[in-house]
């Protein structure tokens, strides 16, 4: 069997001109190395421990055009192309990125445009950032999708990323590479969600690099309503003291549906804390996977760090993969991991049942305050009230009734 | 601040009380690994064409296989023709008329507080003692026989037992199975086998102590024990090595077949030689347990107490097939110097109803490198398993790694699987509440460390447990700083 890879290998060959002449400067200086550490590296197997639960080189067999149509951006004050970018952005761009990903290389080469969200010291927005990724058409595309969010030292943001794609006609689908790197100077603070919506023909692949410097606070939630292959990474490094990360996730799934999230917090600077919650509930044939790991360096002391994982697996037919890991080079640190995979709770199912409420209504009730776990911990009230009721639409297997709502519009 | 520099100054260098070396006459095949070496090995132990052919399949496999590298051990290159792989003490007494032991093996033995003469072993523990590649003695076996019960070397089981031996090597842990089995496969020399009959308690402990004794030798030994309907063992596992520069190989297989409502408790208190504060030699302990709980309502229960070994390499695990069988792992790991340890445990539920549970305590110090790695794996048609692991690590000093990767596989939804992990320091509250009653630093972590690992000591059989608190303060002596 011919590799996957080489379909990529020759449609650089065969475009790069054109990608170069659509891109600008900044994004074509490391375009050329990037494709060369793709062609070498190649599609990571299931042999490398962070791709143990996905099979990468499948979802990338298929052959895909490529999109290159420019970027749909509501210009503002904080949000830019990157290639009309009002800053410097050499000492960003691909700065924060694992050069040893195959995945974010071949994204770095292909991707033609991206999102630049840009926020001065000591600013802040008024309102969320929102940035809708719509799959439609009648063309099965991949899409190439790059953002890099930098704060200021003092400023503060609140990005929202959500993926749709159900507008699509039938047999036509979607493959998705998304690199976001996201730098966080000193004091700053962002809260980034990104919820996806898809359906089975979509594969997405995202891959989230956060640098927080002293004092600042990054929350990431990513969110999995419906999708069909996800493979989410975030790598966090904490670089400067007294920065807090927190990532939480929560994972619906059913069908065939397949969700990885792989994270890797790092602790570079002494006195940081992290903190993550991930939780799946999952139906039907869906495979489930978390992946988590701890690493403290020996000079980041005085480390707090927390990582959970919980997992319900309704269905005889789910599986779960759970690997919460730490590998600690450091003494005076208080790290913990907890994982579960269990079944709901037989005495509370009954509890409700004595008092009247049908045990199909008694377990979406369980399974609604499951991963209202996550939810809760969401600081943006509106988003939270809006997850909460498609949450409860997802579980009754209505989330595409939901059009009422801004974010779905 | 002053405290705490004259423990820096008073880090003893603690000798490894068992290194010395015993001067036999052993007879050491020529170094280096080949075909005519397994058949050599064969041919000296007698074996019959099956076994031989066995051990060539197991060499040809391991001849296509690459050595693992994804633990977390900075495993050093080995030379596998640098290694003799049959070394045999007790030779001589086996070609003169007096088939008596050589009484330098007995000092031996006895100075590891090992007496092979019956009358002075501790009642109640049958030993097999194996010294590098040959089994010199096996105590009460005549008495244990009475019951039916079988205790004696591998080898001998070849040559008294073999519908036995045949019936059940390799059948938990195939050649095939990872690198080290093969190589074990093809080159195994002396361990134990044990059979205890349908509806037998075994009367008294069972136990091996192994020790590694010639210069550049391995040792490949290999246990089989089988407990069958109803029974129950309880068999103990020791070993030493003297101390020399150069690492030592020991690749090890253990295989337990555990039968209907049958019951098999293993303890290891491991105490090969470590490397010295440098990191120069010591014994690279690659071993590969498993436990096949075949039967209905069967347990078996992993207890091993880690101190020695500059790497080991170590997953006794759990394959639960009978339904409400139950496994349980209860492991101390104590790392010191450079030692590294990669150690865990698989469970793995296929039958309904099964239960397992893992307490691991990992301790690093000085500049070693502590590894919890664990599989839990609950296949489709495991209805109602349940898994409880919890992996807790303790640093001593800034300059160790305590690690933990769990692995879990869930395909089944009435399973119950919780982990939970800690990592931290010794609490400085306890340490000024032993300061404050008199007792020195040393001491307190001492005790702080005890207490730490009583949940795993406490499944130890009592003379281990004493042993084993023993080893405790021995491997730590010199951390606190």
């Amino acid at each position: 069997m011919e590799r996957s890879e080489q379909q990529y290998i020759e449609l650089y060959n065969e475009i790069s001109a054109l990608i170069k002449q659509k891109s600008c400067p900044v994004m074509n200086a490391v375009r050329d190395d990037a494709f060369r550490a793709f062609s070498s590296l190649g599609f990571p197997t299931r042999k490398q421990e962070r791709y143990r639960y996905t099979d990468v080189s499948a979802a990338f067999a298929p052959n895909y055009g490529i999109s290159l149509s420019p970027l749909d951006i509501t210009e503002s004050q904080y949000i830019f192309p990157i290639s009309s970018a009002p800053v410097d952005l050499s000492g960003y761009y691909n700065k924060a990125a694992d050069p040893s990903d195959a995945i974010t290389a071949l994204n770095t080469a292909l991707v033609h445009d991206g999102i630049l969200v840009y926020v001065p010291r000591n600013d802040s927005p008024e309102s969320p950032i929102q940035i809708d990724n719509r799959l439609l058409g009648n063309l099965s595309t991949m899409l190439n999708r790059r953002l890099l969010i930098i704060l200021e030292s003092g400023a503060q943001a609140t990005v929202i990323i959500n993926d749709k794609g159900w507008e699509h006609t039938p047999d036509v689908s979607f493959l998705t590479t998304q690199v976001i790197e996201v730098f966080c100077k000193e004091n700053s603070s962002l809260d980034l969600y990104e919820v996806e919506e898809t359906d089975q023909s979509c594969s997405r692949f995202s891959n989230v690099y956060i640098q927080a410097e002293r004092y600042s606070s990054v929350r990431h939630n990513s969110i999995t309503l419906t999708n069909g292959l996800t493979r989410n990474l975030c790598d966090a490094h904490l670089i400067g003291e007294f920065a807090n990360i927190v990532l939480n996730g929560c994972v619906i799934g059913s069908d065939e549906q397949h969700t990885d999230n792989n994270t890797l917090i790092h602790h570079v600077a002494p006195d940081c804390q992290s903190e993550q919650l991930y939780k799946y509930v999952l139906d039907g044939n869906s495979v489930g996977a978390f992946a988590g790991k701890i690493l403290v360096d020996k000079d980041a002391q005085k480390t707090s760090s927390q990582e959970t994982n919980a997992n319900l697996c309704s269905s005889p037919s789910a599986r779960m993969y759970s690997q919460p890991m730490l590998e600690i080079y450091a003494d005076d640190v208080k790290c913990n991991h907890g994982s579960t995979v269990g079944v709901m709770d037989e005495s509370a199912l009954f509890y409700m049942r004595q008092r009247g409420i049908p045990e199909v209504e008694a377990r979406m009730l369980l399974k609604n305050a499951f991963m209202g776990d996550v939810i809760d911990k969401i600081p943006l009230r509106s988003l939270r009230d809006r997850l909460f009721v498609k949450i409860e639409k997802r579980f009754r297997g209505e989330a595409e009734k939901c059009d009422t709502c801004r974010l779905c519009k | 601040m002053g405290e705490k520099n004259s423990f820096v100054k008073s880090v003893v260098k603690k000798k490894y009380e068992f290194g010395f070396t015993t001067d036999v006459h052993t007879e050491i095949i020529e170094k280096g690994l080949n075909e005519d070496v397994v058949r050599l090995i064969s041919q000296k132990k007698g074996e019959p064409e099956w076994l031989l052919n066995f051990r060539l399949e197991a060499y040809r496999y391991w001849q296509t296989q690459q050595q693992p590298s994804w633990a977390h051990v900075t495993l050093p290159p080995i030379d596998y023709q640098a290694i003799s792989y049959y070394a045999d003490p007790t030779a001589k007494a086996k070609n003169s008329e007096n088939k008596e032991i050589d009484p330098e093996l007995m000092k031996t033995f006895d100075k590891l507080g090992i007496p092979l003469e019956e009358r002075l072993a501790l009642s109640g523990t049958a030993v097999d003692a194996v010294m590098d590649s040959v089994s010199v003695k096996t105590t009460f076996k005549e008495k244990l026989s009475e019951k039916g019960i079988i205790f004696c070397s591998i080898s001998e089981a070849v040559r008294e037992h073999p519908d036995l031996v045949r019936k059940y090597l390799g059948s938990v842990v195939p050649y095939r199975d990872n690198y080290f089995a093969a190589l074990n496969s093809a080159v195994f020399s002396d361990g134990s086998f044990v059979y205890i009959p349908k509806n037998t308690r075994c009367p008294m402990e069972l136990s091996t102590y192994f020790r590694i004794n010639a210069m550049n030798t391995g040792q490949f030994e290999r246990t089989l024990i089988v407990c069958d309907e109803g029974s129950y063992v309880s068999y103990l596992e020791g070993c030493t090595a003297p101390m020399r520069d150069e690492n030592q190989l020991h690749a090890a297989i253990v295989e337990i077949v555990v039968m209907d409502n049958a019951e098999v408790k293993y303890s290891t208190v491991q105490n090969w030689y470590p490397g010295d504060s440098e990191g120069r030699g010591g014994v690279l302990n690659l071993v590969t347990k498993r436990g096949h709980l075949r039967g209905v309502n069967s347990k078996l229960s992993w207890t091993q107490v880690e101190t020695g070994s500059a790497i080991t390499w170590k997953y006794p695990s759990c394959v639960l097939s009978g339904d409400n069988s139950q496994a349980e792992f209860y492991s101390v790991a104590v790392t010191n110097n450079h030692q590294e340890a990669d150690t865990g445990t698989k469970m793995i539920h296929i039958g309904k109803n099964t239960k397992s549970t893992i307490i691991s305590k990992g301790i690093s110090a000085g500049r070693s490198q502590n590894s919890y790695r664990g599989l839990v794996k609950v296949s489709k048609n495991a209805d109602g398993a349940r898994n409880y692991s919890s992996c807790d690590s303790l640093l001593l000093g800034s300059n160790c790694g305590a690690h933990t990767f769990p692995y879990m596989d869930i395909q089944n939804n009435t399973a119950t699987v919780e982990h939970e992990a800690t990592t931290s320091k010794i609490n400085e509250d306890q340490l000024l509440y032993c300061n404050q009653r008199g007792i020195s630093t040393e001491e307190a972590v001492g005790l702080i460390v005890n207490g730490y690992a009583k949940d795993v000591l406490n499944k130890l059989p009592m003379e281990f447990a004493v042993e084993a608190q023993k080893l405790l303060s021995v491997s730590l002596e010199g951390t606190v700083g």
